[in-house]
């Protein structure tokens, strides 16, 4: 029948004109639309639910920001003492964890040679990377296992003795924590920089070696502005490991002794969904204190990618 | 026709809660999650099922087992989606959060049966807002375990009163033994310990008021019991460094015999047998008085099974509550190699093993204070978690006491408004 | 090169390079090789308090066979195995379409919904945390590993988009218009011109999405409860039975569950590290 010809045609027409402007949404939209429900959607939910109190079972009650007001000591309430330390932990853990890069990169000089099976030393060198952050967790709190822990083995040659171990003392349990999570860290960013120096140019390497340049020299004016790219990568993963750390600390000390290792992610966990955890509105308010720390290092980074987005093109 | 007739009045007769013969007829699918995951209980639970199977054939009986510790956290998202129809639990204040969101089915019609009335000395620890939530299965006392040998060896004997308690741990002390293993790392054993020490200086009534947030943390009465403990802890009674162990791993410091005693629940017994110890070692006794003038008050943590809200299998759920309590099966999954702990019927038999034996008498004739549920299910939730971190903070930093009660307190304040 | 290369170093440095290199590997593995001899130690060691020494006797067989037949160590690595394969495929099947979209096509939008994606991936899980399991809940998805594989796809859309956009951008454009100009629609463009130019990045990315759900711990507890449905780092955990921590049986689990992330290390190597890097050479 002529007019469905036309029609079909017509729809055939249209959708060729205008391929190149329909076809990128329809390739986004299913991935758009998952990223929508279980990411972007979600954070609103958890803004809405900081301003209830809810059990997680029952109903809610809205009120307002009266979780912010105990959380952040705002009006005439105390800060409380647990997001206190939770969030200097916080800060301890995003100070020490940039470590990473810099032993990262050590390592990697050391690597960086062609020696027969170098190749084995790097990918042995990478393995704690690669297993899970509990097993690494679980291999820590043996090795500070006071009295009979390696570590204090060790230290006792040296005559220290850390009452407690060094995850039983206030003092040290969260440095104990955040060593252990440096060592897969390190090796992630020890294979960056691998990479990095495999593409560093050898002219001018040759040209720094001819005007006399050698060692710390050549590494901070030749090879260091060369690695750019590789130390902001390595920067964006270890701020964010660092703000995620929720399994070290979940199998390693469980928060304590004393509340002494919490950080923000694992407080809120606690708060929430924890054995007498029924403070879903207050867990929430943590979550989005934590979002707010971590949108300014997104912002930067989104704008540093943004930057040189605009300077390739 | 007649047969319907006998259907629907059976079916009557059992919605109405009339006793009826555990041979009746139910059917469909009896879904039953529990968290009784160690190996001995595990197979209680196991047998339990199979057995009330075999019993009705026209029912078929789904068991799930969850990780005990698991469990304490999961059970929330069991009620609230697609709901089994029996869940285990725990008794008293710690039933609260799922009878105030209405997930647990209120049984008092069950309470009401004839059968039940041999369980009625926990009928208490069942009750919320006067009705009843759940039904016992086990309970089980708490108590000092001891090591009768380092006992004999330098002369002491149990201890009945504080003085005593205090000589006989100096003597243990100068002689280079701990008088308490104990691991806080999990915290709730230093709840144990607060539990006795304040009902034994100030009464269970006063205990119960303070969890139940009628008296300040700040009051002089508790500042008293925290006293006494403190004497033991400047002693150095308890072992070091307690708040890395868990309390399975500061057992071996008493098979050991680094620590002459474990204040613990007699769930402690099968691993310190299994650790080595034999009954000639091992011994029990229970907590000295230290105000003569209140009465003695015990732990006696309650397990326990209830109805989901959500049950789509009711009959068959209450006449399993009622199968689990009555005395043959109570005797059966409390006896010395299932179990091992106290049944709740009256008219069930307590087993030979000498540490039930004792816990029994000890529980029947001699805790005329009351029976308390134990400092995590008699606290709310989260007074129970912020109150059980100052406890442990307490032992190893003793000097903190007015910090930790000032917290405490603001947290009560905050808590029960 | 940089640092100065051995071959042209004296022969002492040379000698002592390459021994210091296996002695700093092993110092470096110490933790992993510590679990290992954990692994085949008997119970009574560790209740003897000889955590270190050598095992007083040698419990290979034993320990892991208590982990692959009396456990629930088999269901926790099917588990995993069940939910990390499909969440890789379908991660990268839809950021193979994004990065489609987002690498080829000039629209208003891309560059914002680019972002959305980085900063989406970049937020802390917890912020997520209540919604997700709430959804998961209403969707009766709680407890399964289908609920568990949708959560991990979706959010790890948010790297993966990253990742494939700029490899797509790399690859010559020519490719693309030659094809237009031959009349060929879009879609077949994606399916037979680009998507088997993609393959090394697909490798990649398929390797580390696989290590990442492999070894995540967070969301297998919040989504997921008992041996049915959890995967293995939840499991692991599990061994701690009640009346001990079995320190010889959560090492000789840690292996196990730890095997097949690295299997497939050591299998893909170059993709692996192609993966971690992309972005960090221009």
């Amino acid at each position: 029948m002529p007019s469905d010809a036309t029609d079909t045609s017509k729809f055939n027409n249209w959708y060729r004109r205008n391929e190149i402007a329909i076809t990128p949404w329809l390739f986004l939209i299913p991935a758009v639309l998952f990223f929508a429900t279980y990411v972007i959607v979600p954070i609103g939910q958890s803004f809405w639910i900081s301003f209830h109190m809810w059990d997680g079972l029952g109903e809610k009650t809205f009120v307002g920001m009266g979780n912010y007001e105990r959380l952040l000591g705002l009006g005439d309430q105390k800060m409380d003492r647990k997001f206190e330390t939770s969030f200097w932990n916080n800060i301890k853990w995003l100070v020490l964890y940039l470590l990473a890069i810099p032993l990262g990169l050590f390592i990697a000089l050391f690597l960086n040679q062609t020696v027969a099976g170098i190749r084995l030393y790097k990918s042995l060198f990478f393995f704690p990377f690669v297993i899970s952050q509990v097993v690494v967790g679980l291999v820590f709190s043996w090795f500070y296992l006071p009295n009979d822990g390696l570590f204090d083995v060790l230290m006792s040659w040296f005559g220290i003795d850390i009452r407690g171990g060094v995850l039983g003392n206030p003092k040290t349990a969260t440095y104990g924590i955040i060593a252990a999570g440096l060592w897969p860290q390190t090796a992630y960013c020890m294979i960056l920089y691998l990479t990095g120096l495999n593409s560093v140019d050898p002219e001018q390497v040759e040209a720094g070696r001819l005007d006399g340049a050698k060692g710390f020299r050549m590494l901070w004016y030749v090879i260091l502005p060369q690695l750019r790219p590789a130390t902001f990568i390595a920067f964006v993963v270890t701020i964010i490991g660092a703000l995620r750390s929720f399994d070290f600390i979940a199998v390693m000390t469980n928060g304590g002794p004393f509340g002494s290792t919490r950080v923000l992610s694992f407080f809120m966990f606690e708060e929430s969904l924890s054995e007498f955890g029924f403070r879903m509105g207050y867990g929430a308010a943590i979550a989005v204190v934590l979002f707010f720390i971590m949108l300014g290092f997104i912002a930067y980074f989104l704008y540093q990618m943004w930057h040189d987005e605009q300077e390739s093109r | 026709m007649f047969q319907k007739f006998i259907k629907l009045t059976t079916a009557f007769a059992l919605s109405t809660g009339v006793a009826v013969p555990a041979y009746a007829e139910l059917s469909g699918t009896l879904r039953i999650t529990s968290d009784m995951s160690n190996p001995a209980p595990r197979a209680v639970m196991e047998k339990m099922a199979s057995d009330f199977d075999a019993m009705h054939p026209n029912l078929n009986v789904e068991l799930t087992v969850i990780d005990r510790e698991g469990w304490k956290t999961q059970i929330r998202n069991s009620l609230s989606a697609n709901a089994p129809d029996v869940v285990n639990w725990y008794a008293a204040t710690r039933m609260k959060p799922y009878v105030d969101a209405g997930l647990f089915m209120d049984i008092s019609d069950l309470w009401n049966e004839p059968e039940m009335a041999a369980l009625a000395s926990t009928k208490g620890a069942m009750t919320l807002d006067g009705k009843q939530w759940g039904v016992p299965y086990t309970y089980y006392q708490w108590g000092v375990y001891y090591r009768q040998d380092i006992f004999g060896k330098m002369g002491l004997s149990e201890p009945k009163n504080w003085s005593e308690e205090l000589s006989n741990c100096q003597a243990l002390l100068d002689a280079g033994v701990k008088c308490y293993s104990i691991g806080t790392k999990y915290l709730w054993t230093a709840g144990g310990w607060f539990d006795y020490i304040n009902s034994r200086t100030n009464g269970y009534d006063f205990h119960i008021e303070l969890a139940t947030g009628q008296v300040a943390w700040t009051d002089e009465r508790v500042r008293a019991a925290f006293a006494n403990w403190r004497q033991l802890i400047d002693m150095g009674a308890f072992i070091d460094d307690h708040q890395t162990y868990s309390w399975q791993e500061a057992l071996p410091f008493m098979i050991d015999g680094k620590a002459a005693a474990y204040l613990m629940g007699n769930f402690a017994v099968a691993p310190l047998r299994a650790g080595g110890l034999s009954d000639d070692q091992l011994d029990f006794y229970q907590f000295p008085v230290i105000n003569p003038n209140v009465d003695y008050a015990e732990d006696a943590p309650t397990d326990t099974f209830h109805i989901a809200s959500g049950a789509q299998n009711v009959e068959a759920a209450k006449a399993f509550l009622l199968y689990v309590t009555s005395p043959d099966v109570q005797t059966e999954i409390n006896s010395g190699d299932a179990l091992g702990q106290l049944p709740v019927n009256a008219k069930a038999s307590v087993s030979d093993d000498k540490f039930i034996q004792q816990g029994f008498d000890m529980l029947s004739n001699n805790a005329g204070g009351g029976i308390m549920q134990f400092f995590d299910r008699d606290f709310p939730a989260e007074m129970a978690s912020v109150g059980m971190e100052g406890l442990q903070e307490f032992m190893v930093f003793p000097d903190n006491l007015d910090d930790i009660l000032e917290r405490l307190e603001d947290a009560r304040q905050r808590i029960y408004n | 090169m940089f640092p100065t290369p051995i071959q042209n170093r004296s022969r002492a440095n040379q000698i002592s390079y390459q021994a210091l290199l296996p002695i700093a590997l092993i110092l470096w593995l110490l933790p992993l090789l510590a679990v290992m001899v954990f692994s085949i130690k008997p119970d009574g060691d560790f209740a003897k308090g000889n955590y270190w020494g050598l095992p007083s006797s040698f419990e290979f067989f034993n320990n892991y066979g208590r982990v692959f037949f009396a456990s629930d160590m088999p269901q926790y690595l099917l588990n995993s195995l069940f939910i990390t394969v499909p969440t890789v495929i379908g991660a990268v099947a839809l950021s193979s379409m994004t990065g489609f979209a987002l690498g080829v096509y000039k629209f208003r939008g891309n560059l914002l919904i680019f972002f959305m994606f980085i900063a989406g991936n970049f937020v802390p899980f917890q912020i997520l945390m209540v919604p997700v399991r709430d959804l998961t809940v209403n969707l009766n998805l709680y407890d399964t590993k289908l609920g568990l594989i949708l959560f991990h796809i979706a959010f790890q859309t948010g790297f993966c988009t990253l990742f494939m956009r700029n490899f797509i951008r790399a690859l010559p454009y020519s490719l693309i218009e030659a094809a237009r100009v031959e009349g060929v629609a879009e879609w077949k463009i994606f399916l037979y011109i680009v998507l088997p130019l993609m393959k090394p990045a697909i490798a990649a990315l398929s390797v580390l999405i696989f290590t990442f759900i492999w070894n995540d711990y967070f969301w297998a507890i919040v989504l997921t409860q008992g041996p049915d449905t959890q995967p293995v780092t939840a499991g692991i955990t599990a061994f701690n039975s009640q009346y001990r921590a079995a320190y010889h049986m959560m090492s000789a689990g840690s292996i196990v569950a730890a095997i097949p992330p690295v299997f497939m290390f050591f299998l893909m190597q170059k993709h692996f590290i192609a993966g971690l890097t992309l972005g960090a050479v221009k």
